[in-house]
């Protein structure tokens, strides 16, 4: 499951470019993620903030 | 907002802008559309481009100028510094831009050629009529609508959408995104008519920092390091953090600017059935500068010219619209972005040492060809046992 920090997320879409899935997309300043997300955690290396995060599902 | 265009652009920065305004020029119906409620905001970019390059497109505007450069520093990993001055033939005198007021100069203008323009609106999804692209639904202020298009020019960017949802294989490699992360800064000590450049794998593993004058003691310092190399406490912000506290701890931040820069090949086709991709949606960027602006306005410009073309024609399909994906391959930019992409393969590998030995070694090449492969070409002179590792290059020098 990918967590997103929206206090530290600035939106970029970098992360977007690297989805494998095409599960991520940036709707104005909101990250979304769709159900297709795998939770390989790419887009999670690729930020430049550090605001995303794969946790393991609880 | 009419429900059927010969042409819908999606995106509205320099690439969506230039389709825009050359399929305007030609005489069709025109929609942009941009997602965010503003043309140039947010900026992610360092605004850096070329004068001659810009210069083809149009006349240079004060309003968007923010800085004129006429030199480059490269600073090698052990803190060498070269200066390349305007005398060297292929030192390109540049401008740094205000991208917020460029790129909505460039949305004004497709307007002005009879563009419809519509921001806060977001293309949700391609309307497909017998497998070719036929327009999108277009979401605005909460409600979906159709609208038709002969031909769409997906010009969303890097966190492309567009094409993907066509069927075009779009999703750039974690090792070919350069991501990066920029702050405008004021109050500081710099060269207000030179742009920087740090090397080094302590400094920027697989990129580098910049620095690009914005005006008097104001600049765009960032950092764009390779997907790969990021990791926590070592991601973008981590280096421009320690860069700044080095090198400008009186620098005040007056804005943050993040994210990524595709360095990989161009997409495999920026064509399909009714569909034209264009900019660093096509990772059409400069695979060794990251460089995009002049890239996007070119194969925007390209895009409005075929599609006009093909709609003449009577036939938008991948065939019909097929010049542009050949026409701006065999272009010089085509074909610079080739030789930089393979450049750029061998850069990466560089330890500091040798990234020592090429920064020295530009200062003792032929001015008068000076360029990226002057370099390596001087290099290989100097130490041929380099002939070996650049053994994949050699033919394109």
């Amino acid at each position: 499951m990918l967590l997103i920090r929206r206090d530290i997320c600035g939106y970029c879409g970098c992360c977007v470019s690297v989805c494998p899935q095409g599960a991520l997309e940036l709707i104005d300043a909101y990250l979304s993620v769709g159900e297709d997300c795998t939770g390989c955690g790419i887009c999670a290396r690729a930020c430049p903030l550090g605001a995303l995060e794969v946790a393991d599902e609880a | 907002m009419k429900p059927e265009y010969d042409l819908l652009v999606v995106g509205g920065g320099p690439g969506g802008a230039l389709a825009a305004r050359t399929a305007a020029e030609q005489g069709l119906s025109v929609c942009l559309v941009e997602k965010r409620p503003a043309i140039g905001v947010p900026v992610r970019c360092a605004e850096g481009v070329g004068r001659d390059l810009l210069t083809e497109f149009m006349d240079p505007d004060p309003a968007w100028i923010s800085a004129e450069v006429e030199r480059a520093v490269l600073v090698a990993p052990d803190g060498y510094r070269i200066t390349l001055e305007p005398s060297m033939a292929g030192c390109e005198v540049g401008y740094v831009l205000d991208r917020k007021r460029f790129d909505r100069d460039l949305v004004m203008q497709a307007a002005n050629a009879g563009a419809d323009i519509q921001v806060k609106t977001r293309a949700v999804a391609p309307i497909v009529k017998n497998g070719a692209v036929a327009g999108a639904l277009l979401e605005q202020q909460g409600s979906v609508s159709e609208v038709l298009a002969r031909v769409v020019v997906a010009a969303d960017g890097v966190e492309s959408k567009f094409a993907r949802w066509a069927g075009l294989e779009t999703a750039v490699p974690l090792s070919e995104i350069e991501t990066c992360v920029q702050f405008l800064m004021t109050g500081i000590e710099i060269d207000p008519g030179a742009t920087v450049f740090y090397l080094g794998n302590e400094v920027a593993p697989e990129g580098y920092v910049w620095i690009f004058p914005k005006g008097d003691r104001t600049a765009n310092v960032g950092i764009g390091i390779s997907g790969k190399k990021c990791r926590s406490g070592s991601r973008p912000i981590d280096y421009l953090n320690r860069f700044i506290k080095s090198s400008f701890p009186e620098g005040r931040v007056l804005e943050w600017v993040m994210g990524g820069v595709p360095v990989c090949r161009p997409l495999e086709r920026t064509v399909a059935d009714g569909l034209i991709v264009v900019g660093d949606a096509a990772r059409v960027s400069d695979p060794i500068t990251g460089g995009g602006i002049y890239n996007a306005m070119f194969t925007g410009r390209l895009a409005g010219k075929i599609a006009a073309e093909a709609i003449g024609r009577g036939d938008v399909s991948a065939d019909g619209l097929m010049p542009y994906d050949a026409g701006w391959r065999s272009s010089k930019l085509g074909m610079a972005l080739e030789r930089n992409y393979r450049v750029k393969e061998y850069f990466i590998t560089l330890s500091d040492e040798k990234l020592n030995r090429l920064v020295h070694s530009v200062s003792q090449i032929d001015l008068a060809q000076f360029s990226v492969l002057g370099i390596i070409t001087e290099l290989v002179r100097q130490d041929p046992s380099l002939l070996l590792e650049l053994r994949a290059i050699r033919k394109l020098l």
